[in-house]
């Protein structure tokens, strides 16, 4: 019977995975994550595919700072360090520390975002807009996809923070920070790929 | 079990309809919404035979035509055959694995509203005077905002966005519901048919609609936000357009045909009351085509220019398809040998759909022929052809299903004598429609015409065509007219009306209580319920003892998460910024109510159980 157990005292080591529903929720994840991939995926081609044409506008190799970049990709693995961190206190049923785990990984992805901010204002400013090229168009689509990605997992992840103080860690809360922390590692994978892909490959031309 | 006692509001009428999280429930929701959008589409379908009935006709315009085949391509394959083929998942499969519900209620009434609005969106069009005209692979540049600057691409954009979240929600919630929620001892290998290719379904459309999610993000950037992807002048590409459309566009015909097959492997061993021949052979060709059908998409695009080594390697490619489909036609046809086969309507369009389906697969080898398609390419032919593997193949199968399914959803059998009408006519008309359309593609006539001139061949054939098309629709009002006589009578289908049923589902009442099982079963092999019906027993073995069930509670979140997005796609559409924050704020803030409020359900205790509550 897939009933809610209302625990009463010891949660399980794993209290993500003691319900059915938890597990559905793992899995049923793992699998919106499959198609997440084929949608960068496509996102990515597209990009690939027009990457050279940048008609009026500025190419990747003169607008790109490898710096700033380089700094948030440190940003967004070191928030999903945070977020394992959380996971593992989790399953020692620690959640205080938990929580500070989390808002560790908050306060990071926000810096992400600021970077990113911060960086697409000042193409912006040199000429490098949404309508400038079928370069721009899809850097920015792609690059925006993944940045909204964060966003969401930002706003997500502090309502988790909310509710865990409120409800306290049980089988209901515990596959929901499981879960957005699979997706927070998912949408740090695919920023590698574009640091890669479309920061360094773009400075080497 | 007073620590379950939640109380939770439990909805009857009209708002029980909206709140739904019951998935036989959504199966017939999605079944009447998909037969809505079928009649529309049909009736296009018809106006567009009616102008081609004679040469130089003018019943309706050019423009009005290009909507037209626009509108009846794109609502019959996205908000007709979809939405059928979910009806059937969402009736079946749960009861086939022996569940009580899928894995994911509340997302399952989710998928099917934003379905139902996106298909709404879509429809809206006519009436707001601007509808897609850019045919229902929507190629650029003609549906760019240099050609088609109108609105009417936006509905389409919009609108199959919005439907698509619905369809790639109900792939993760079948796959997940699949692996995780099978009764005890139903391993993958016991699964039955249908189930199994709804499970490889379910997988193509998790990595096929989100290709279909960027295309349209990507078009309507470019339409809405002066994006480049696909503006020559730019530097954007006309071909990515191409490319992404039919990498999402080919494994959805599969998506199609799948569900099909695995109907007609039910229906016909159930009717021929034979196991299905060679079932382990039968699985593997579905993965295969499965397989084969996400690398087979640029034999759409052989005339785009791609090179002869591209070209050839696209063309074996989906040559190979026709190995594993002709070990299903063999498998089939070893299933009706020897059999003591009942000709049902369900079997008749069984029966009738394995010749059919193999005229669409020969005619589909033909074209996989790239310099023999530089002949057959935008001309009829291909219109044939994909009509009959699309109607031949999937629409035969859903109404093979529908028939034999019809009582475990509704506790009626549906009248076998219009039944048998239903099929004479509706196949009769189809292959009066489509077969001549083969010999008119040979002759030239190119698809997509609004008109022809006279004495070049075309008008005899053009001239059946169109009656065929009348016929079709004649098997169409007879189904209709079979549901409504068939609703007037009393519901007293037994649990398993054809007595020969193999399968969990004609194990249970029909129509099922709304928790499915009283006790899941446990099953000992393939064939579960006719294993132990050969054993002399009358139910299966319980695998649990009776005992209180959770359910899920009813939710109107879903619904308005659905308007929530209806009314962005306007904002989008029209540039009203402040539509599209209040749209969706609406579905935001249902997404935050869902996650802050748990759902705690409530359960049906024994005594409820005994009184039996019906779906």
């Amino acid at each position: 019977m897939s009933a809610h157990h209302h625990v009463e005292g010891q949660l399980p080591h794993e209290p993500e995975r003691a319900t059915m529903e938890g597990r559905n929720k793992i899995l049923g994840f793992w699998i919106f994550l499959g198609a997440e991939t084929v949608l960068f995926g496509t996102l990515f081609s597209a990009y690939l595919a027009l990457r050279h044409n940048i008609g009026d506008g500025p190419a990747a190799s003169e607008i790109f700072e490898l710096s700033t970049t380089f700094i948030a990709t440190m940003i967004l693995l070191f928030s999903s360090l945070m977020s394992v961190f959380a996971v593992q206190a989790m399953h020692q049923h620690k959640v205080k520390a938990m929580i500070g785990w989390l808002i560790a990984t908050v306060v990071l992805g926000l810096c992400f975002l600021g970077l990113e901010i911060f960086e697409f204002n000042a193409y912006v400013g040199e000429g490098h807009r949404m309508p400038t090229s079928a370069f721009s168009s899809s850097f920015y689509t792609l690059v925006g996809f993944h940045g909204a990605h964060v966003a969401f997992g930002v706003l997500w992840i502090t309502l988790l923070i909310l509710q865990i103080l409120k409800k306290g860690l049980t089988v209901v809360t515990a596959p929901k920070i499981y879960v957005s922390a699979i997706y927070w590692h998912f949408i740090d994978v695919v920023w590698v790929f574009i640091f890669t892909v479309v920061y360094l490959m773009g400075k080497v031309g | 079990m007073a620590a379950h006692a939640h109380k939770v509001k439990r909805y009857r009428g009209i708002m029980d309809w909206l709140t739904t999280v019951d998935h036989k429930k959504i199966g017939i929701l999605y079944l009447i919404a998909g037969a809505l959008f079928f009649g529309v589409g049909g009736l296009e379908a018809i106006l567009i035979r009616i102008q081609l009935i004679k040469p130089m006709n003018d019943f309706v315009g050019a423009d009005t035509f290009n909507e037209l085949i626009t509108m009846h391509g794109t609502t019959m394959i996205f908000l007709a055959a979809m939405p059928m083929l979910f009806a059937l998942m969402n009736a079946v499969i749960p009861l086939q694995i022996g569940a009580r519900d899928v894995a994911f209620p509340f997302l399952n009434a989710l998928g099917f509203w934003t379905f139902f609005f996106g298909g709404l969106l879509l429809n809206i069009s006519w009436f707001a005077g601007n509808v897609p005209d850019a045919g229902w692979t929507s190629y650029v540049p003609l549906a760019g905002p240099t050609y088609a600057s109108g609105h009417g691409v936006d509905y389409y954009v919009l609108g199959l966005q919005i439907a698509g979240i619905g369809t790639l929600l109900g792939g993760v919630n079948f796959m997940a519901t699949i692996i995780n929620m099978r009764a005890p001892g139903m391993s993958f290998m016991r699964m039955p048919m249908f189930t199994w290719t709804i499970f490889i379904t379910s997988v193509m459309i998790v990595f096929a609609f989100p290709v279909l999610t960027v295309g349209l993000v990507a078009l309507m950037f470019d339409r809405l936000f002066q994006a480049n992807f696909f503006e020559t002048a730019s530097g954007g590409s006309a071909i990515l357009w191409e490319h992404v459309f039919w990498v999402f566009g080919h494994p959805e015909v599969y998506i199609l045909i799948l569900p099909a097959f695995g109907v007609i492997s039910e229906v016909v061993s159930t009717f021929s009351r034979k196991r299905l021949f060679g079932y382990s052979s039968m699985v593997f060709a579905t993965v295969l085509i499965a397989f084969l059908g996400f690398m087979v998409w640029a034999h759409h695009m052989f005339t785009t220019g791609l090179g002869p080594v591209a070209n050839a390697l696209f063309s074996i490619a989906t040559m190979l398809i026709a190995v594993p489909t002709g070990v299903k036609i063999f498998n089939w046809l070893f299933t009706l040998w020897g059999g003591s086969i009942r000709f049902t309507t369900s079997s008749l369009f069984a029966i009738g759909f394995i010749p059919t389906f193999v005229m669409g697969g020969v005619t589909g080898v033909m074209l996989a022929v790239a310099p023999a398609d530089y002949q057959y390419h935008d001309s009829y032919f291909v219109v044939a052809h994909f009509h009959y593997v699309i109607v031949g193949g999937l629409v035969f199968g859903l109404f093979a299903g529908l028939h034999y399914w019809w009582p475990k959803m509704f506790g009626r059998m549906l009248n076998e004598k219009i039944g048998q009408v239903t099929f004479w006519t509706f196949f009769v008309g189809f292959h009066l429609t489509f077969f001549v359309q083969h010999f008119l593609g040979l002759l030239g006539m190119p698809r997509r015409v609004w008109t022809y001139l006279p004495d070049q061949g075309f008008d005899n054939m053009n001239f059946i065509s169109t009656i065929g098309a009348f016929l079709m629709g004649i098997g169409t009002i007879a189904m209709i007219i079979n549901v409504i006589v068939t609703s007037a009578k009393p519901r007293n289908a037994l649990a398993d009306p054809w007595e020969d049923g193999r399968s969990l589902e004609w194990t249970i009442p029909s129509p099922p209580p709304e928790y499915n099982f009283k006790q899941l079963p446990l099953v000992r092999g393939y064939d579960a319920w006719w294993k132990e019906k050969m054993e002399g027993k009358t139910e299966m073995t319980p695998a649990e003892p009776v005992g209180p069930i959770h359910m899920p509670s009813p939710s109107i979140l879903p619904l308005v998460m659905s308007i929530g997005l209806f009314i962005a796609g306007f904002g989008f559409m029209y540039d009203k910024l402040i539509v599209t924050f209040v749209g969706m704020a609406i579905t935001l803030g249902c997404m935050l109510l869902r996650s802050v409020f748990d759902d705690h359900g409530f359960h049906i205790e024994v005594e409820e159980q005994e009184k039996g509550v019906q779906a």
